[in-house]
């Protein structure tokens, strides 16, 4: 019977503790997935495919200075213990050949975390006929994938943490035949039929607003209302080098002056990087537990991410952030307004869901421009008119989510990640939708 | 090189399956990735990867598995379950490929001076240490670093029609970066990283400029601190080519992938400006414009002698004298279309299944020299180096920004300006180009993070381009 990734992985860190030669240090982290990606067009299936892979990043320490080496594991103990060999032999090489590391930290702390969320996930076919049943008439593009991630880490001084959980994300559109499309996602751990076709229904709702005639704003400033995936995109620039305590000491970070002090956003806006009770594992890639962090609270610049390395050099204390010093679970406080009173309080605007392929037009000044994309609508007296032809928009966070930023809703949504970028994301967001009173659009 | 070929062979030929075919597309990368950031050098970064894909196609329904297990019952697991899975979609699959023709040849590609040894760790770090010393102290100058990624890639692709294609290549990224702050605005400048990689060894790092880096960037830097914000208006527009890579990448290369015009990408990616009539009837720009997918160019990132569907690359006009001919669509949505492509069906490694990609995507040269560029702009600016980059789903609506603007007037280059940003729409922008600068002004450029696909993946892609003029573009500055 082939071992479990958790056999495996404390297979190599067993074989790495005998390997070890004192005063070396080690970390071992690992990541492992077994995925299913079924990708729709024309709610036929496009291509499908299983991809089942597993890799290690060894990091060595000895006499102050340090190497990591990621390398892929083969589902074979024999030819993974040869690769972890090889792996150690290269970092032993290496090492001398390093100037000490001045900002070298290492977490001494012999922490353990087990987290095992193992719930059975549907099977392919059963995916396949629901959609075929919900969607069959439709035009849906878009992709299922789903299966365990699973992720590990352990050191040299006892630490050991291991993360696992099976979980399924489908990420979809519905195209009406005039090119207009409303986006949809149903992911978690469990596969409701019921669940799946309330979002489904939902989708086909919108769709049908989608085919009144197109309406075309020209350039200029609009009261609009930004649906919490919409707020995702604008906060996903925002993780973006924002909150890293490197990106804001090397001044690359578009909130420098919010945590310098020289701005500020509205009191209303309060970021939290909230990991307790989220998808991700419990500790970051460096090992060191995650915390709770109060990111922005009332508007004002408060906790950054403080990798151990960030820590030394800038002289903070770590707080268990990613190498990349990027949030990984961001949860942004709820405001006041009701789901329901959303269009009657916007009265004459535009009611846009999505926001699509941000980017700084003024990095220091945290501008940055983007397009509407996806069921975005006019609307007039509250009532929804007429679905909006794309328009890009070109503005500051400190405008939308400071000056301008008039309310935010009491109801959030919780958004998994889509990306599967090397391997599937375990990040998520927590947000609410904002009206903003004034939304600068110049294309 | 290719040392996995005679147990790949072996493995392979000893599958057993009920497919009318199948294929295996066997990876092999490792990396290095080194840098010293303000006069320290930072943990060096190695990457080993190695998988396989297979790939069936059983009653014309195509499926794949890809796994790292490399021995005979994993390469087995993993066919039986792509085989499973083209059952389970039957007649729920979008296509019938039952009559798509497969590749047969055999080929072996290598990059240029591959055999070219490269400098030892310590050397490499002497020469990144070297340029971050060359900074020069000054308070202002808060962040700085010198780069420099190694990656080498081997393939071997096998399928039952008898194919062999294998391929071996280097890729070199050299880059250096500095940040100027002057207690309200910060501005960088770069030189390489995400705007230039080439294959090749050594004469890579020459081409790049990295010797000598750390004065002139953080010279600029400073220019750029002290320079007064774009204006606002309307002006004639100097792309140098490591803008243009990225004029090129989004408004060219995007819309005309094929895969997304025939709609697979529209939840993600997105769709394109341009429908599948338009080619041969479109006239996608002015007559100046000479767009071609070259896979020929050898320090070029993505030069190759085979996609990864093992079609064979060769040269194509994908728009000539201003029209639009042909597509980037690989031999599936050749088949899919029934237009002529390019061979651009690529993955990002064995993990990915290869779908459209953009490869080496150039503008070919004109005949005027960077003086007669200028000279003949009465009111414009010249940009240079991308920093930012904006394009709606279909491709068509765009704003970009850059690192360094200059202004021109009556002929000549004046005063440097910061945050120069410029907007436009694709289908009208290229119609606005007036003036490609000859072969003296081209550069071969490439970058190895276009991002695009289901599940997603980050792909290397060439650009080379000459100077090129635009008349009448919408620019404008930043905020501070």
């Amino acid at each position: 019977m082939a071992a479990t990734p958790l056999q495996s992985f404390q297979s190599l860190v067993a074989s790495l503790q005998e390997q070890g030669r004192a005063p070396e240090h080690f970390t071992l982290s690992y990541s492992a997935e077994h995925s299913q990606f079924i990708r729709f067009n024309h709610a036929k299936v496009r291509q499908a495919g299983e991809v089942q892979q597993a890799s290690c990043v060894l990091k060595l320490v000895k006499d102050g200075r340090q190497a990591e080496l990621q390398f892929t594991l083969g589902n074979d103990n024999d030819v993974d213990q040869q690769r972890l060999a090889e792996a150690i032999e290269q970092l032993r090489q290496t090492l001398p050949l390093l100037e000490a590391d001045p900002y070298l930290q290492l977490n001494d702390s012999a922490w353990q975390s087990h987290n095992v969320q193992d719930q059975a996930l549907p099977g392919i076919d059963q995916v396949l006929m629901q959609i075929e049943q919900g969607a069959g008439e439709l035009d849906l593009v878009g992709i299922y994938a789903a299966g365990p991630i699973c992720r590990g880490f352990a050191s040299s001084f006892g630490a050991f943490g291991w993360h696992q959980a099976n979980s399924f994300n489908f990420d979809w559109s519905l195209f009406h035949r005039n090119g207009q499309a409303v986006k949809a996602n149903y992911a978690g751990q469990h596969w409701d039929n019921d669940a799946f076709a309330l979002r489904l229904r939902q989708a086909r709702e919108q769709l049908e607003y989608l085919g009144r005639p197109l309406k075309t704003l020209a350039p200029g400033e609009y009261r609009a209302y930004l649906a919490p995936a919409a707020v995702d995109e604008i906060m996903g620039m925002l993780c973006w080098g924002g909150f890293s305590s490197q990106s804001l000491a090397t001044k690359n970070s578009p909130l420098q002056r919010l945590y310098a002090g020289d701005a500020r956003l509205n009191q209303q806006v309060s970021i939290a990087e909230q990991v307790s009770g989220s998808l991700s594992p419990a500790f970051s890639d460096e090992g060191t537990p995650r915390s709770d962090l109060r990111l922005i609270e009332q508007g004002q610049g408060l906790d950054r991410l403080i990798c151990a390395r960030s820590a030394v050099e800038f002289e903070l204390a770590a707080n268990g952030a990613d190498s990349h010093e990027s949030p990984c679970a961001l949860s942004m406080a709820a405001g006041d307004l009701e789901q329901r009173d959303v269009l009657s309080r916007l009265g004459t605007g535009l009611y846009i869901s999505n926001l699509w392929y941000l980017n700084f037009s003024d990095l220091p000044a945290a501008r940055m421009t983007g397009l509407t994309r996806f069921a975005t609508f006019w609307v007039e007296d509250g009532q929804i008119q007429a679905p909006v032809s794309t328009m890009r928009f070109d503005d500051s966070v400190y405008s939308l989510l400071g000056s301008q930023l008039e309310a935010l809703t009491a109801e959030r949504e919780l958004i998994l990640s889509t990306s599967t970028y090397g391997q599937r994301q375990t990040s998520s967001s927590h947000l609410p939708g904002a009206l903003v009173k004034r939304l600068t659009l110049t294309l | 090189m290719f040392e996995m070929t005679a147990l790949l062979r072996q493995r392979f030929a000893a599958l057993r399956s009920g497919a009318e075919f199948f294929s295996l597309r066997y990876v092999q990368q490792s990396q290095q990735q080194l840098s010293v950031r303000k006069n320290v050098a930072e943990p060096p970064f190695f990457f080993r990867d190695e998988g396989a894909m297979l790939t069936v196609r059983l009653k014309g329904v195509e499926a794949y598995a890809a796994t790292a297990d490399l021995s005979q019952a994993g390469l087995q697991r993993a066919l039986e379950q792509a085989e499973r899975l083209a059952a389970q979609i039957g007649a729920r699959a979008l296509l019938d490929l039952s009559e798509q023709p497969v590749a047969t040849e055999h080929s072996d590609y290598r990059s240029p001076n591959l055999e070219q040894p490269l400098p030892s760790l310590a050397d490499c770090y002497d020469l990144l240490a070297r340029e971050s010393n060359s900074v020069p102290a000054d308070s202002r100058l808060v962040n700085w670093q010198a780069s420099l990624g190694i990656s080498n890639v081997e393939q071997i692709y096998l399928n039952t029609a008898g194919a062999e294609l294998r391929q071996a290549q280097r890729f070199i990224y050299p880059g250096f970066a500095v940040t100027a702050f002057d207690g309200q605005d910060s501005q960088s400048r770069t030189l390489g990283r995400e705007n230039f990689g080439q294959q090749g060894g050594l004469d890579v790092i020459e081409r790049c400029g990295l010797v000598g880096a750390g004065v002139k960037v953080a010279d600029q830097a400073l220019q750029l601190l002290l320079a007064p914000n774009t204006p606002s208006g309307v002006r004639d527009l100097l792309l140098m080519p490591d803008q243009m890579m990225l004029q090129i990448h989004e408004s060219i290369g995007h819309p005309l992938e094929m895969d997304r015009i025939l709609g697979d990408e529209r939840n993600y990616a997105g769709t394109s400006f341009v429908k599948a009539s338009d080619f041969g009837t479109l006239q996608y720009g002015s007559k100046l414009l000479n767009v071609t997918f070259d896979p020929t160019i050898g320090e070029e990132l993505a030069s190759y002698s085979h996609d990864d569907d093992g079609s064979t690359a060769s040269k194509q006009f994908l728009i000539r004298d201003g029209l639009l001919l042909r597509p980037l669509g690989g031999a599936l949505s050749q088949f899919r279309s029934g237009l002529d492509g390019v061979a651009n069906s690529r993955a990002c490694g064995w993990n990915r299944a290869p779908i459209d990609r953009m490869a080496n995507l150039n503008i070919e040269p004109g005949d005027q020299s960077l003086e007669q560029l200028i000279g003949n702009i009465e009111h414009g600016i010249l940009m240079r180096t991308n920093r930012s980059w904006s394009i709606d789903d279909a491709r068509n609506k765009f704003q970009f920004g850059c690192e360094w603007g200059q202004l021109i007037e009556n002929g000549e280059l004046k005063g440097v300006v910061k945050n120069p940003n410029y907007r436009g729409i694709s289908a009208q922008f290229w119609g606005n180009l007036s003036a490609v600068g000859d072969a003296s002004t081209l550069q071969v450029l490439g970058t190895p993070n276009c991002g695009k696909g289901e599940p997603n993946q980050v792909v290397r892609v060439g650009h080379a381009s000459p100077a090129c003029v635009f008349s009448q573009i919408d620019v404008f500055g930043g905020d501070a």
